[in-house]
């Protein structure tokens, strides 16, 4: 293959990964409390069907999905449930939680295999187990995964890509996964390509994690040789969006408006793809997931595996604390991740990282007139014209937005994270979007 | 644990290092070895007259527009480019009723930093060439007697300068134009023409223009459209009519290199997108032989420029980028 794979546009922040990246994963004491909300995916929120006082074990049912595009949500830990109220949720509002006392000096136990083994599973078998096992996207959108794994009859599917990229700095959970866990990685892309009936399957990496590329290239199972690859991409955000890695990967455009599976690519993050492969081998349900927190303002930065809901202050308080000039906590990624008001907010099945910034390296907020540089221009992986759309959303001129490619926005940050005045693109973007989404007052 | 007072901001949460002040003071550094050319030239008169109109500029922007505006080095940038298109040898109140027009008219009157059409810098000179025609192009000789003023740079306003005993010359443009003469290129490259304060050094303009390339604080492909399309129709007038001057010629005389390395590249009066600075770069190449070959003028880089500023939102309306996935969804469309 001759040609370069690579996508145009695009930035490079700096990767500020070494924090975390040789760190092994580590697993922490359950807390005192954890926090589940029900709502920790794309669709509709799950439905509670425990009540206040109730005990439950590890790996319980406690919340049912409400629909198709829904996602369950299970215990995390074995306990009595304390509340089931509003809580501070990650994207910044209140939202229905429920919370679990555990149990003191549990063993933790679950009561039963709660997922079946996969050998002998049919494709639609396997669908079920991950959905009810409540997997969604690990990598932040959180997009139910049985969902992914069920494409409508007219399209036909090709190539499944598993997206090990991690673009954004910082983070290191799938750079660890890859690492430690490569035979789950494997097992869960055979688990796709069984269930999607294909039989190409693409691993993308981003070049500055070469053990995570040998690791993954050395355990390929003999009978997936040669259907399975491992590709080295350059060192480019937004690398890991969809279309950007289907775009460097199989050199095909996602058509505007439509999806992967329009050109016959189904795409997994590499660690919903090895919790996928972990939910068949412990038989829980999506009960833990791999956090990395670290940044400046955090003492000892980490890579953890902790229970989902598992609330901030406890992770903080594992990792040494806060320094005397933390200032901002993000959840995700710094380029995409959402700034949190409160410690009290639990980790989520999406939550990849946990980012401490301090003082010196939050971004300034003072902004100065557009100089129309065209560096933002430079900047859109998806070609878009940043200054012309911030003067429109300056305006509130949304409607015109929309005839601009509003909606091909897909809110990587290049241009925000580019313009030297500053200008808060992005934002103005998101809040566009909202605008545009809101019913129309007759 | 103590909670610290947490900051909410929106994402992304890094930025880029660069900041429009930094831009603006880089630019104006980048500036320095073109000024240092220019005094080495002119003498007391160069470093006069770029006083003169920084003042101009300053002073205007202190006063009618915002303080804070002049910290971030445009206003500077503006007065330093006036000063660097003037001849030596004009009257100082001249240059400081330029930096006044550059900014007062040709920003303060459009809202500012990033609101204006036309270069400043160029519409200041416009202006001081359509008032002062004679001042502006009376071009004193180089390296003469250096400590000597140039002119009569302490003229008093309004009056009519009085006689100073300096000897001129015509720039190589007007030579060519007027009397057919034509000038080695390499005294063309390393300045040892008449001309504006800035514009003879070619080679000094054009190492500090990589620099700022490198840096990404310029466009290259709008000098880069410009010097192809100058080069390729010099070439063919050339080639039809010898008397017509040759692409070394036209690219390295006049304000050229100046024009096209710190003035077209105006970040602000140039279109965004990368098509439409080629595009953009080739009009004001196109502009400037045709100005200079059958125009009146001798020279034609300053009109070239301002005519397609004033181009600029439609060459940008044009050029818009490609939406990642449009052209795939009218093919499945």
């Amino acid at each position: 293959m001759a040609k370069r794979m690579r996508f145009r546009h695009g930035v490079h922040p700096p990767e500020l990964k070494e924090l975390t990246e040789a760190v092994p994963i580590r697993r922490l004491p359950f807390p005192t409390e954890i926090v589940l909300p029900l709502s920790q995916h794309t669709g509709k929120p799950a439905k509670p069907i425990v009540h206040v006082g109730d005990r439950v074990e590890r790996g319980d049912l406690i919340a049912a999905a409400d629909g198709f595009v829904s996602s369950p949500v299970h215990a995390s830990a074995a306990g009595t449930v304390a509340a089931i109220e509003l809580w501070p949720h990650a994207s910044g509002s209140y939202q229905e939680a429920i919370r679990i006392t555990v149990a003191p000096y549990d063993a933790q136990v679950p009561r039963k295999r709660i997922i079946p083994k996969w050998h002998g599973l049919d494709g639609q078998g396997i669908v079920d187990a991950v959905q009810h096992a409540g997997v969604v996207g690990l990598g932040g959108a959180a997009f139910p995964t049985h969902v992914k794994l069920l494409p409508p009859k007219d399209v036909t599917i090709d190539t499944v890509v598993i997206n090990g990229c991690e673009c954004e700095p910082y983070l290191t959970t799938d750079h660890r996964t890859m690492v430690e866990y490569p035979e789950r990685v494997h097992l869960g892309t055979r688990l796709m390509m069984t269930t999607l009936g294909v039989d190409r399957a693409m691993i993308g990496v981003e070049n500055n994690k070469p053990d995570a590329i040998e690791r993954l290239t050395e355990t390929i199972p003999d009978d997936l040789r040669g259907k399975v690859t491992v590709h080295g991409l350059t060192v480019k955000y937004p690398q890991g969006a969809e279309k950007m890695l289907i775009k460097s990967l199989l050199d095909r455009e996602v058509p505007s408006g439509k999806l992967p599976m329009h050109v016959g690519v189904v795409v997994h993050n590499v660690a919903s793809v090895a919790t996928i492969a972990e939910v068949f081998e412990t038989g829980l349900p999506l009960v833990e997931r791999i956090v990395t927190v670290t940044g400046p303002g955090i003492r000892q930065p980490s890579n953890l595996i902790v229970p989902v809901g598992t609330k901030t202050s406890d992770l903080v308080e594992a990792c040494g604390g806060l320094t005397d000039t933390a200032r901002e906590i993000v959840f995700g990624g710094p380029m995409m991740g959402a700034a949190q008001a409160s410690l009290d907010v639990p980790v989520m099945k999406g939550t990849s990282g946990v980012i401490v910034l301090t003082d010196d390296v939050v971004k300034p907020q003072k902004s100065y007139p557009c100089i129309k540089c065209g560096h933002c221009l430079d900047a859109c992986p998806v070609f878009l014209n940043p200054q012309h759309l911030g003067q429109l959303a300056m305006y509130e001129r949304y409607e015109e937005m929309n005839d601009h490619h509003l909606q091909d926005c897909m809110l990587c940050g290049c241009c925000g994270y580019t313009c030297p005045s500053n200008i808060p693109l992005t934002q103005l973007f998101a809040m566009a979007k909202t605008q545009l989404r809101k019913p129309k007052a007759a | 644990m103590t909670t610290p007072r947490l900051l909410i901001t929106a994402w992304p949460h890094l930025a880029e290092r660069d900041s429009t002040p930094r831009i603006m003071w880089t630019v104006n550094a980048s500036l320095v070895p073109v000024i240092a050319v220019a005094v080495y030239n002119f003498g007391p008169s160069a470093v006069l007259v770029l006083a003169a109109s920084l003042l101009g500029c300053v002073a205007t922007e202190w006063v009618f527009g915002s303080k804070e505006a002049l910290a971030d080095g445009s206003a500077v940038i503006t007065g330093i480019l006036l000063g660097l298109c003037l001849p030596a040898g004009i009257p100082l109140w001249m240059a400081f009723v330029g930096g006044v027009f550059a900014i007062g008219f040709g920003k303060l009157v459009f809202g500012g930093l990033g609101q204006n059409v036309f270069n400043p810098a160029l519409l200041g000179r416009a202006f001081l060439q359509a008032s002062f025609p004679v001042a502006l192009t009376t071009w004193p000789v180089i390296r003469e007697n250096w400590w000597a003023l140039r002119g009569d740079n302490l003229a008093l306003p309004l009056m009519s300068p009085g006689e100073v005993d300096v000897l001129t010359e015509a720039t190589p443009l007007g030579l060519m134009k007027f009397e057919q003469q034509g000038t080695e290129v390499w005294r063309l490259m390393f300045g040892l023409t008449g001309g504006s304060l800035g514009e003879t050094a070619g080679i000094v303009i054009l190492v500090c223009g990589a620099y700022l390339a490198w840096r990404n604080y310029l466009n290259w492909r709008i000098p880069v459209s410009i010097f192809a399309t100058v080069a390729v129709l010099a070439t063919l007038t050339h080639a039809l009519n010898p008397a017509y001057p040759d692409a070394m010629f036209m690219l390295f005389s006049g304000g050229l290199m100046l024009g096209a390395v710190y003035m077209a590249t105006d970040m602000v009066t140039s279109p965004v997108s990368n098509r439409g600075c080629w595009v953009y770069g080739a009009g004001i190449g196109a502009l400037v032989v045709i100005i200079r070959l059958w125009g009146g003028l001798a020279e034609g880089v300053m009109y070239a420029i301002l005519l397609m500023n004033a181009m600029v939102p439609f060459i940008n309306r044009a050029t818009q980028p490609t939406v990642f996935g449009t052209r795939t969804a009218k093919e499945a469309a």
